[in-house]
């Protein structure tokens, strides 16, 4: 079992996004060893969720990390943070792992795909804002709120499977993740538009 | 187009986490194609898994992963040149939206429906899930949703025409998420078809063979 700490505003981040572009424009080694540092035993410990501390969450922590090497050109600082972006990654790989149905995805390309209708140079620091008061924000949710977030998005139930492993009936579990899931939307609204 | 009835927040925060099955997902990435204020919300989402990564305490890397790691990004093969994506075809085309038109194999003119009775037809969309159906409707003007007797969640997309619900009016993008609890009698608006995308608990199985049997020819 991987302990996990809440995030604090004390939390020294290096620039990670910045690293990811390095490696995205010129491939460059140390930015990666940087990133890879930091991540790959993070990403492990979410693999481990499903894999079981073995040599699979190992594995497919690399086939991760490659996939951060290889796509990094398509890291758009514009849209969110690195951990975002690596968490989406990894959060695909283990969809193909473990589960047997797909995870269907929207295509942007796609003629029928309605765009945004927003301005792109405000992009970068909106997304740049938005990180760093999500990070603040969730410091401010309370124990029960973020251990259940992390069991919605760390093991692979549903959300009838956790509210039977905590009996606890649906509705609320339901309710929780959804008051997490405003109160973090609201202190973002607050600072700027996310709606 | 305006949107008046979206995603609900489980549904985000579970096709988010990667956890929601196949056949929720789909109508989820449908609806998602076509609204950009639910799209917002996928990335606050998102973001929030971003966070939960960064916040797991971990002791350090071992030399031996990165070295690893070193080695096959020394071997990695140069990366291939991103084909040109070029201008986005033309928009505000009003077909059937990917994931979708994938998983039906068409789009809504090569369609082939399967009658219901009554000027209702379907078409069955196959998942590998084993919790949810899936079937593309097409609702006479004017009609109501046939054999509307589910017990468990239900989603409705809307992809062509409209339907009305009570007082609530659905249309393109809209989506209704109605579970065992509401009686609902969704009737399609008067002058136009609704073609739409319904996503309901698999149901169940019953015990006889007989049963069982029928259950293809009666289409529950
Ligand atoms: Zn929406």
């Amino acid at each position: 079992m991987v302990e996990m700490r809440r995030p604090t505003e004390n939390d020294a981040k290096p620039n990670m996004a910045a690293l990811l572009v390095a490696v995205g424009a010129r491939r460059d080694v140390d930015a990666f060893e940087l990133l890879f540092r930091h991540f790959a035993p993070r990403v492990k410990a979410y693999m481990a969720r499903l894999a079981g501390d073995s040599q699979a969450a190992e594995e497919l922590m690399q086939e991760t990390m490659i996939a951060v090497w290889n796509k990094a050109d398509r890291f758009d600082p514009a849209k969110g943070a690195a951990s975002t972006w690596i968490f989406t990654i990894a959060r695909n790989l283990r969809v193909d792992a473990f589960r047997r149905d797909k995870r269907p995805e929207f295509d942007p390309n796609d003629p029928a795909f309605v765009p945004d209708d927003v301005a792109p140079a405000d992009e970068i620091f909106e997304a740049q804002e938005v990180s760093v008061q999500l990070h603040q924000a969730m410091a401010t949710l309370p124990d029960e709120q973020v251990a259940l977030l992390k069991l919605a998005f760390f093991e692979d139930h549903t959300h009838s499977f956790i509210a039977t492993s905590l009996n606890m009936p649906l509705g609320t579990v339901k309710s929780r993740l959804r008051l997490a899931f405003v109160k973090l939307r609201a202190a973002l609204d607050r600072n700027g538009d996310v709606s | 187009m305006t949107i008046r009835h979206h995603l609900s927040d489980d549904l985000l925060v579970s096709y988010a986490a990667g956890s929601l099955a196949e056949g929720w997902s789909l109508a989820v990435a449908t609806h998602l194609a076509l609204c950009p204020a639910c799209r917002k919300r996928l990335a606050l989402a998102e973001g929030i898994g971003g966070e939960l990564l960064e916040a797991t305490e971990v002791s350090p890397e071992t030399d031996s992963s990165w070295e690893a790691m070193r080695r096959r990004i020394a071997q990695s093969p140069p990366r291939p040149v991103e084909t040109p994506r070029g201008a986005p075809v033309a928009r505000r085309y009003d077909g059937l939206p990917e994931p979708l038109r994938s998983y039906v194999g068409g789009d809504i003119e090569t369609l082939r429906w399967r009658s219901l009775g009554r000027g209702a037809s379907q078409i069955r969309i196959q998942t590998a899930d084993t919790e949810t159906q899936v079937r593309l409707l097409r609702i006479p003007a004017g009609k109501p949703v046939p054999e509307h007797s589910h017990g468990g969640r239900e989603l409705t997309l809307v992809l062509s025409g409209s339907f009305a619900d009570g007082k609530d009016l659905f249309a393109r993008g809209d989506i209704e998420d109605a579970d065992a609890s509401l009686t609902h009698t969704p009737t399609a608006t008067p002058g136009e078809d609704c073609i739409c995308l319904a996503v309901t608990d698999a149901p169940l199985r019953f015990r006889s063979w007989f049963v069982r049997a029928i259950q293809p020819i009666l289409g529950i």
